[in-house]
């Protein structure tokens, strides 16, 4: 069955890059896997259960996002941006805000910079769980993904008493935020805040000393830090082949030069490094929104902008270090209340052109854990 | 018991006075028989996946089923195998249809012929071959023919993939646990299921039961271990890896088909749970089973039903081992200590 198998589409693509013969197979992963995280598809070309090539194939979930952009003014964008990642929609919201900002030059008032480094945090706090849970389903854990969710419900209920949106938020405004706090917000934060942090130390008894999920993910995705640089990999990818490199210190935007937070660094270039990296940077986001909260400023959310935004001609490109790497918004303006160019650099777009180079010579087990590690989200992917 | 066997002889009796051929009332019994062991086996396997699902939302911080029934959602099982009865069964156009349908029932068949050597109890039990556990191993071990004939006949890459770790893995960790299971057949000196539980009986030093777990621990241990690769449970569950093969072999089974396997799968842990249970922890051996036998049941039964406990409680802690891992773990770790366990204690037997 597995020599005559014709291939569906990318046909001559594939017979290009890959001659099938009678020792190998092809197997079609997705777009409807249990572990493609979505619409992604790959073709595994397997040895009995080596992978020999790997070729992902994405645009299932493409919306011409950008395009629509250039037809939206500036404020219409901002619930878009939110379906870029819909997993951590503050840090797409927070992204798009700034690069608008640094258009047109726009003050934001402290207490709004404030809240938008709080609600990012908490959302770089809610993605990790969510991938830790669902990366632990890919190995098989069950439990870990049930005990995250419950973590992560707690972030999304924050979230839902700040905008009354549970995922989609679309709370970030040019030059400031849609709304202050409720009351009681800060306290309830606080109370997640001890609740979680003690959680650690029960996810690391459940699967981090687990020496069966340690055997797992050690010395698989291998990826040195020289190669991570040059496909331009971001974000834990990155940390955890080495390379000491987090926009957020490197390149402070809002206030973040404010805080005092590590950045969690691992140099074992494999999976288990990057979900090292995953696991410290939860703990790092907590110190963040704990001085955040303690430092919080009263006064205005909401500098005075115009009510119709046009900014003068130029262009502008702003970074952050979005859950998932490096997010960069590129605007060009034309005067006109519509950008004229709108570009999105998203990170699990750049981070899995890598997916190949990790792949080769795996297990097909192993396939599912490397995918896991990279966190992908086809909405950001497939734009 | 006795009671059974007199009625059972004045059954025989009674057919031969009325001079009908002695093959007939034998058919009525065994028919009677494999009613009883197929009704338990269905009551016991709808029972343990409402009790995994029970465990596992509570080791999850979650309740479970809760509603079908009233009383914790009980029913559960019951409505979910009769929603699978109604279900359409389909067979894939380009599946071998005949070996597709046959698999199913080669696995239920495996698993429920390795019922008649299980004393349930004493005197309880359908037959007991002088070569019991011998029988048990060789028939519990054709499942994995089933399993094959499944994933290849279904024409799926997964299913394939699927059929060829199980029966990659039936294979090596097949070794290590018939040579665990040789010690307490040695300690005994025999092979006959019921006769390893009667010497099994009283106590060492006046308090520790003479159960066999206690001089073979080490045998116990690495049983376990493949029992678990045995029945495809977490740690051991690649060939039906939902993350990376969607559901393995039985990714093309659906209705009444696909409820075959998982009963199936829920019968032979109990079986597996039971050969434990006999060889090592006393069999139905217990307090008060002297004077009132039929209380051996309820021990045989507890201890079988902490075994799975057990097993349930690894599935939901775990997680699953790569395949390569999987093979040099029976190869290099069990294989060795299984054959270490073996000499000594054939050379403490021998002298």
């Amino acid at each position: 069955m597995s020599m005559t198998t014709p291939i569906p589409i990318g046909t001559q693509v594939i017979t290009e890059r890959l001659g099938e013969t009678m020792e190998e197979m092809y197997v079609n992963m997705g777009p409807q896997h249990p572990s493609t995280h979505g619409v992604l598809r790959l073709m595994l070309k397997l040895d009995g259960e080596v992978i020999t090539d790997c070729i992902p194939y994405i645009g299932y979930l493409h919306r011409c996002h950008e395009k629509i952009g250039e037809n939206r003014n500036y404020v219409q964008i901002i619930p878009y941006t939110d379906r870029l990642d819909y997993l951590a929609s503050m840090a797409m919201n927070f992204g798009y805000v700034l690069s608008v900002e640094r258009l047109m030059n726009q003050e934001v008032p402290p207490r709004a910079e404030y809240m938008r480094v709080i609600l990012a945090e908490l959302q770089r706090i809610a993605s990790h769980l969510l991938w830790l849970g669902t990366f632990g389903l890919d190995l098989g854990n069950f439990t870990i993904f049930i005990y995250c969710f419950r973590e992560r419900e707690m972030v999304l209920d924050l979230f839902e008493a700040v905008s009354g949106q549970r995922l989609n938020y679309a709370f970030y405004r040019i030059g400031g935020m849609a709304m202050d706090f409720p009351d009681g917000w800060i306290e309830q934060c606080r109370e997640f805040l001890t609740w979680f942090k003690p959680r650690i130390p029960e996810y690391d008894a459940l699967v981090t000393d687990n020496i069966l999920f340690q055997k797992r993910i050690r010395g698989i995705g291998v990826m040195d830090g020289p190669t991570a640089v040059n496909y331009g990999l971001s974000g834990p990818m990155l940390r955890a082949s080495g390379i000491n490199w987090d926009l957020r210190r490197n390149d402070p935007y809002s206030v973040y030069d404010r805080f005092e937070f590590n950045v969690p660094v691992f140099d074992t270039c494999d999976v288990w490094g990057r979900f090292l990296v995953r696991r410290q940077e939860m703990i790092e986001s907590v110190k963040i929104i704990e001085q955040a909260l303690e430092g919080l400023p009263s006064g205005d959310i909401q500098a005075k902008v115009p009510k119709t935004i046009k900014p003068a001609a130029g262009q502008a490109y702003v970074r952050t270090e979005s859950p998932r790497g490096e997010l960069g918004f590129y605007l060009v303006s034309d005067g006109t209340p519509k950008p004229y160019r709108y570009k999105v650099r998203s990170p699990a777009f750049c981070n899995l052109s890598a997916l190949t180079e990790m792949m080769r010579g795996c297990l097909v087990a192993d396939a599912v854990a490397i995918l896991g590690s990279v966190d992908i989200v086809l909405g950001e992917i497939d734009r | 018991m006795d009671a059974v066997s007199r009625a059972v002889e004045s059954f025989y009796g009674l057919t031969t006075a009325w001079g009908i051929p002695w093959l007939i009332p034998a058919l009525v019994i065994m028919t009677i028989v494999v009613s009883i062991i197929l009704g338990y086996i269905s009551v016991a396997a709808m029972f343990l996946i409402w009790w995994e699902r029970k465990i596992s939302a509570h080791i999850q911080v979650r309740f479970g089923p809760m509603r079908v029934g009233g009383w914790h959602g009980w029913a559960q099982s019951i409505a979910d195998g009769l929603k699978l009865l109604l279900k359409e069964d389909i067979i894939p156009s380009r599946a071998d249809k005949v070996v597709f349908v046959l698999a199913p029932v080669v696995v239920f068949a495996a698993a429920l012929a390795g019922y008649v050597t299980i004393p349930f109890g004493p005197g309880l039990i359908v037959r007991d071959l002088n070569i019991g556990i011998l029988y048990m191993v060789a028939i519990s071990s054709l499942t994995v023919v089933g399993i094959v004939m499944a994933g290849w006949s279904s024409n799926n890459k997964y299913a394939t993939l699927g059929a060829l770790r199980s029966a990659a893995q039936a294979v090596s960790y097949e070794v290590p646990l018939v040579l665990s299971l040789l010690g307490p057949v040695i300690l005994a000196g025999t092979m006959s299921m019921g006769r390893l539980v009667d010497a099994q009986g009283g106590t060492w030093l006046g308090f520790l039961p003479r159960w066999y777990v206690f001089p073979q621990i080490v045998g116990f241990l690495v049983y376990f271990t493949c029992a678990l690769a045995e029945c495809n449970r977490l740690p051991f569950d690649i060939p039906e890896a939902e993350s990376e093969l969607v559901a393995g072999f039985h990714v093309e089974y659906s209705g009444m088909r696909f409820a075959i396997f998982f009963l199936a799968e829920y019968a032979n842990m109990f079986a597996v749970a039971a050969i434990a249970t006999t060889m090592f922890l006393g069999g139905w051996q217990g307090p008060l089973t002297t004077q009132l036998p039929l209380i051996g049941v309820l021990w045989f039964l507890l201890k079988c039903y902490f075994l799975i406990f057990v097993m349930m409680w690894l599935r939901w802690t775990l997680n699953r081992l790569r395949v390569d891992q999987l093979m040099d773990f029976a190869w290099k770790v069990l294989l060795p200590i299984a054959f270490a366990n073996l000499v000594i204690t054939s050379l403490v037997v021998a002298l």
